[in-house]
């Protein structure tokens, strides 16, 4: 049976959204998950979503793949509405989730992909070649006739790639596709998502993540979502232009009291972060100039903590994100003193 | 990127989805053990109580062909009503919702193996049953028992797309009710005795459920002297009625609670 490509006009944005929003309404109470969201990603751009956990990054993808509806705004990818349209969207994107746990464990990698192929039709010959490929190009073709059931969470999430990219979507979604994924299977997924793009100038990918340097390495522009609003949008380089005239300090303390709101309350702060990595505490701070570096070494022997490290860096993305939103990705909303 | 036409969408979901089903036949044989396992053993107990009341020997051909039964029955409830909680649950549901596909594809798919799995289970019932109690059938009706047979399995998993179709908007409060509906059901529509013995109201109400009359007929059929609560050619020609009623009302339902699902969040696992 003949398929139909649809037109594909390379000036319409992949993506856009106009004062998109979204309230969750329970009987307890009403959550405004998004509001307001005007954006314009272009075909063939890798565009990435960063937030804390609760921004609304996952309210948004679950808008533009179709599976929730707006309270208000609009929204259309490929230059179809999301709410009208969204018979003849379902033929031309895709998502993946991190941490997937879909499907049935009883069936074999091959036979489950085929699986999902024919939901959209696939001829299973076609599907099998392409599944074949894809498997090989992540470096799978050894477990695909194992049950899903017995494989990694690394070898898992593969497979979602495959599952995503086999159908050949014009817009794919990946919703965190390498949390939780070891350096080795992250690294692979990022570059299978870059080879997929570049196979097609106009396939494009939304990309939501926690991981600031991925999203620096891959993304050519992102939006960076606090309290379901977008706060800033651009390239990397230029949200970490954001950051260029602050002096970025690195300062890593032996555990003891908290700190972290002391610090942010010290004149010429800009912003703060803090984690815990191998029993140390790690601090980034954003500082106006070089002056208020003594200021802040006072407030750390003030509190009788002791400095292993101090490091004068170059901005990064995090950086950026921490000034705009004021925290990390990886504080939570209501922690004001991790560390 | 190519898209293909709606009808062959549907009908590759249908192959697709009752794949995982077909499989499991080899995949998971100590399931296969339990499920043909229990229903004789529950119909062994009421065949005890039968022998104990000195009822006529037919009772036995009755609760034979009840166990058979009733493996439909709970595959509909277990298998098929719940299975987009359970898809829900683990991420499945959100994937074929932005698939071009339709739930009523995937529902039929579900349905066409389950029926296959569910009927080599309910043939090793009855046959294993029939041989352990000695129980003979009118020959003469076998093949128009047949035809009431795969009629009522239509029905039945049609029943069974409309029960799903709340389950895609209800997930909790839905399992409950299947829990609800298991054993009244099991007793109103006579898995073990003629439904006559009901009575015409509780009888006409539980004929709701196509298994009711498609079993009443195809007892009248094949173990002669069943007592008649109505006319074969009436049961048969209202479960066909029930065919296209319980799948437009499915689809429709479908349609409705689609809808609702994706304003209320229903269809996601996740929205932070």
């Amino acid at each position: 049976m003949a398929g139909t490509s649809p037109s594909s006009t390379s000036s319409r944005p992949a993506v856009e959204t106009r004062q998109l929003g979204r309230v969750y309404k329970s009987r307890k109470d009403v959550v405004v998950a998004l509001q307001g969201i005007d954006l314009s990603v272009k075909q063939g751009e890798l565009f990435g979503v960063l937030g804390p956990n609760g921004a609304g990054k996952t309210t948004l993808i679950k808008i533009l793949v179709t599976l929730l509806l707006p309270t208000s705004g609009q929204a259309w990818v490929d230059g179809l509405d999301v709410v009208k349209d969204y018979r003849a969207l379902r033929h031309r994107i895709s998502m993946v989730s991190g941490g997937e746990n879909a499907g049935y464990g009883l069936l074999r990698v091959r036979e489950q992909l085929w699986l999902f192929s024919q939901l959209y039709g696939m001829s299973s010959a076609a599907a099998r070649r392409r599944i074949d490929e894809l498997l090989e190009r992540l470096g799978l073709a050894e477990v695909g006739n194992r049950t899903i059931a017995g494989l990694s969470s690394g070898m898992r999430q593969k497979m979602s790639l495959v599952r995503g990219l086999m159908t050949d979507p014009r817009v794919i979604f990946l919703d965190e596709p390498t949390v939780a994924l070891d350096v080795g299977a992250a690294r692979d997924v990022r570059n299978e998502v870059r080879r997929w793009m570049g196979e097609d100038p106009t396939r494009t990918v939304i990309l939501t993540t926690h991981y600031m340097q991925e999203a620096d390495e891959l993304c050519d522009r992102v939006a960076i979502v606090n309290r379901g609003e977008v706060i800033a949008h651009g390239t990397p380089q230029a949200l970490k232009q954001q950051v260029d005239e602050d002096v970025i300090v690195d300062l890593q303390l032996e555990p003891g009291r908290p700190l972290l709101d002391a610090l942010r309350a010290i004149e010429g702060v800009g912003a703060a972060s803090a984690r815990e990595e191998d029993g140390i505490d790690r601090f980034s701070l954003l500082l106006a100039d070089d002056a208020v570096l003594p200021r802040v070494l006072t407030t750390v022997e003030g509190s009788g903590r002791r400095v292993t490290g101090l490091v004068r860096r170059q901005p990064t993305l995090e950086d950026a994100f921490v000034k705009l939103v004021g925290r990390s990705l990886h504080e939570e909303d209501s922690s004001g003193d991790g560390a | 990127m190519t898209q293909y036409s709606p009808l062959r969408i549907f009908l590759k979901t249908v192959v697709a989805r009752a794949y995982p089903r077909v499989i499991a036949i080899w995949r998971q044989v100590a399931w296969l053990f339990f499920d043909m396992a229990f229903p004789i053993v529950g119909s062994l107990a009421m065949v005890l109580v039968y022998q104990g009341l000195h009822a006529p020997r037919q009772y036995l051909g009755f609760v034979v062909m009840g166990g058979a039964m009733l493996a439909f029955w709970q595959n509909v409830l277990w298998s098929m009503a719940t299975q987009f909680s359970w898809d829900r649950g683990n991420g499945t549901l959100e994937l074929y919702t932005i698939a071009p596909t339709t739930f009523e594809a995937v529902l039929l798919g579900m349905a066409v193996g389950s029926m296959i799995t569910t009927t080599i289970r309910a043939g090793v019932i009855l046959v294993a049953g029939s041989l352990l109690f000695g129980i003979s059938y009118a020959s003469g009706g076998a093949l128009a028992a047949i035809g009431v047979f795969l009629l009522t399995l239509a029905a039945l998993y049609c029943l069974g797309m409309l029960l799903a179709s709340l389950f895609l908007f209800y997930s909790r409060e839905a399992w409950h009710l299947a829990s609800a509906l298991q054993e009244p059901v099991n007793f109103i529509s006579g898995l073990y005795f003629p439904v006559r013995a009901l009575g015409a109201y509780v009888a006409g109400g539980a004929s709701l459920v196509p298994m009711t009359l498609g079993l009443d007929a195809m007892r009248q059929l094949l173990l002669p002297g069943t007592p008649v609560f109505i006319p074969v050619g009436l049961e048969t020609t209202i479960v066909a009625i029930q065919v296209p009623v319980y799948a437009i009302l499915a689809g429709l339902a479908l349609r409705f609670l689609e809808t609702r699902a994706r304003s209320e969040g229903k269809l996601v696992t996740r929205w932070d």
